[in-house]
């Protein structure tokens, strides 16, 4: 066995603060980004299963004689949906597996600070989110005729409203996955019980407006509720009525986004603290 | 890693009166306000750790030394005293803390089952700021070194419990720590994979010598093998402290020996009867030869001892003192399994 080469044992100058945290945030987010599309599995679970509940709404809707465009709000809200439930299942719960496999306490040991972690987590899942949604779109739209009609103008609006609420939805998450490590058992049930109601809530599968205001207020705090109506008011432009026009929700949604994500380093801050004075890391010591 | 500049003479691993009390769980409390039943998991621990040393913390079961590394390893807030890792206490610097550390624990799961061994390394890599370029060198050799280079393409959840406890220490020294803490690394491991750990852990703290391991294990042949220095813990305090030697001499009340001779001669027995210094004669009559044991008051009587018996006649073959074992050290320090039990029962 030989000493390690020079090559190897080159000390590394210390690497610290946004650079490493960038270097943590890659390799967090390799796992989901490469490894996860390396099986060809996922395309059966993520974009067929959603293909098939997007169909269920467009039949309705085309039994009832509805214009093609309301198909499109359906493709539109499920695509979106892939990014909610990558934040429930892939976000929020995420620490709590975390812990169950001991890398809580790796990631914890690690010198940058956890926030990078879900960082990663984030970007990973939101990359590979991306892909099962634009081929979900794709396919969906194919499958239907369905056009849009965005405008050249629109465009930046759609990018804006489309970033801003998936950050916001991604800080959302990483709150709730620091939120979910004081309770122990409890996740999976909570998980299942929100999951159906904010798809509904929401609005992916109608417009939010048919909620009536005080649901639609409630549910606009989820940020993938004002990002899928702005979206959808400027592709289907005069489709339906607005609840709020697109400039006010993006700019609704920048400000959900950071209130994301501070709530969610202050939360991680809170819960890493509690947690270490509690011996709540570790699940193993039983 | 290169490390700023650390005195030699500040211990790379210190304990000062350290103490963990944890609210024992009842049904679910959240904010842990719920008042209930304590355990004392470490009650006052003090040691100290020179670098360069793998420094053995024996205990059985619920002794308290997972406790102690979690706190070592910044992951635990002790309740009282304090931890320093390179003079540095482990809740106030944090991440420099953090930086030269690693820690393995034994059945360890971690990392991502779908990613192959390489790049799961590389992920642990990067949370250190290990350059890729580095880190695939690193990998390459530690993978060689614990003889995994094969595996190294092979996705983690198909390893073997040996195989991926031997990539679990390469996950640890990727980052090139200068403290490395393992916790019963070998628990669970058959011969092989055990030895394979073992052997690598001290050719890795043979390469240089900044390097510090502490080691818990209830594995005293492990310990034994690997330490320099161990110290037992039992209930949260420490009950014995020094070299594995110091252990064992300093159970046994008499120097004890152990001597073949060709033949024997009742003279023989009288001679050493009657002689100053000896405690015990014991002999066991083979075909070929007696097997002498020697009881005697002091380690130094056995030269004048030796010396009679020649004078006497006496052929002597082979002559060796008997140590106890580390195992019998610390059965006599915590008490035996039958104990430990009967005192969990009450
Ligand atoms: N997170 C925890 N919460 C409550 N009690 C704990 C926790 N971790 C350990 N203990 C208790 O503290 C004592 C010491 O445990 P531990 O440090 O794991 O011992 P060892 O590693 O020597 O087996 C045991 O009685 C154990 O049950
Ligand atoms: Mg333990």
């Amino acid at each position: 066995m030989a000493t390690l080469s020079p090559d190897a044992r080159a000390a590394s100058p210390q690497v610290v603060g946004v650079r490493l945290g960038f270097m943590t945030m890659l390799g967090r987010a390799y796992p989901r980004l490469v490894a996860a599309n390396r099986e060809p599995d996922w395309i059966f679970y993520e974009v067929a299963l959603p293909l098939l509940q997007i169909c269920a709404f467009a039949f309705v809707y085309k039994a009832i004689g509805a214009p093609k465009q309301y198909i499109g709000l359906v493709i539109l809200g499920g695509g979106m949906m892939a990014f909610w439930a990558n934040v429930l299942w892939s976000m929020a719960g995420q620490l709590h597996w975390e812990r169950q496999s001991g890398n809580l306490e790796l990631y914890l040991m690690a010198p940058s600070s956890l926030l990078w972690i879900l960082a990663g987590m984030a970007f990973g899942g939101m990359l590979a989110t991306a892909i099962r949604t634009v081929v979900i779109l794709a396919l969906g739209s194919l499958l239907f005729g369905v056009s849009y009609a965005l405008t050249l103008s629109a465009v930046p609006l759609v990018i804006l409203a489309f970033l801003f609420s998936l950050i916001g939805l991604y800080g959302l998450g990483s709150m709730l996955a620091s939120l979910y490590l004081l309770y122990n058992r409890e996740v999976w049930a909570i998980q299942e019980v929100i999951q159906e109601p904010v798809a509904f809530l929401t609005g992916s599968y109608v417009p939010v407006r048919a909620l009536g205001p005080f649901v639609a207020g409630f549910a606009a705090l989820i940020p993938l509720t004002l990002g899928l109506d702005a979206v959808r008011q400027l592709v289907f432009p005069g489709l339906f009525r607005i609840f709020i026009p697109a400039g006010w929700e993006v700019g609704i949604l920048a400000v959900l986004a950071v209130l994301f994500c501070v709530g969610a380093a202050w939360a991680l801050t809170y819960i890493e603290r509690l947690a270490k004075v509690q011996g709540r890391l570790s699940l193993k010591w039983q | 890693m290169s490390s700023p500049p650390s005195q030699d003479n500040i211990p790379a691993i210190q304990a000062i009166n350290v103490k963990r009390v944890y609210q024992a769980r009842g049904g679910r409390s959240i904010g842990g306000t719920k008042a209930g039943k304590t355990v004392t998991a470490l009650d006052g621990v003090s040691l100290s750790v020179a670098r360069g040393e793998i420094f053995g913390l024996l205990g059985r079961n619920g002794a308290g030394k997972t406790t102690l590394i979690k706190i070592f390893t910044t992951l635990l807030a002790p309740s009282g005293g304090q931890a320093l890792i390179d003079g540095m206490d482990v809740t106030r610097e944090v991440v420099k803390v953090r930086q030269r550390i690693a820690m393995v624990s034994g059945g360890e799961q971690s990392g991502y089952g779908i990613l192959t061994v390489r790049e799961q390394l590389w992920m642990f890599a990067q949370f250190y700021g290990v350059p890729s370029k580095v880190a695939h060198a690193r990998i390459d050799e530690l993978l060689a070194a614990v003889g995994m280079s094969e595996q190294a393409n092979q996705k983690v959840y198909a390893l073997s419990t040996g195989m991926r406890q031997r990539m679990n220490l390469c996950r640890a020294l990727v980052s090139d720590p200068e403290v490395l803490f393992l916790d019963e690394p070998t628990v669970g491991l058959d011969v092989e994979a055990s030895r394979a750990v073992r052997d690598y852990v001290r050719l890795w703290m043979s390469q240089d010598l900044r390097r510090t391991v502490l080691l818990t294990t209830h594995y005293m042949f492990e310990a034994d093998e690997l330490c320099n220095h161990v110290a037992v813990i039992n209930h949260g305090q420490l009950v014995a402290e020094g070299t594995t030697a110091d252990l064992k001499r300093g159970l046994q009340e008499h120097a004890r020996f152990q001597l073949e001779m060709a033949e024997w001669a009742p003279a023989f027995t009288d001679m050493l009867r009657g002689r100053d210094g000896v405690v015990e004669a014991l002999t066991e009559q083979h075909a070929d030869r007696t097997q002498l044991r020697l009881a005697l008051l002091r380690e130094e009587f056995i030269m004048p001892t030796v010396a009679s018996l020649n004078d006497a006649g006496a052929r002597i073959l082979t002559l060796r003192r008997i140590e106890p074992t580390l195992e019998e050290a610390f059965v006599r320090l915590v008490g035996d399994e039958a104990e430990a039990e009967a005192e969990g029962g009450h």
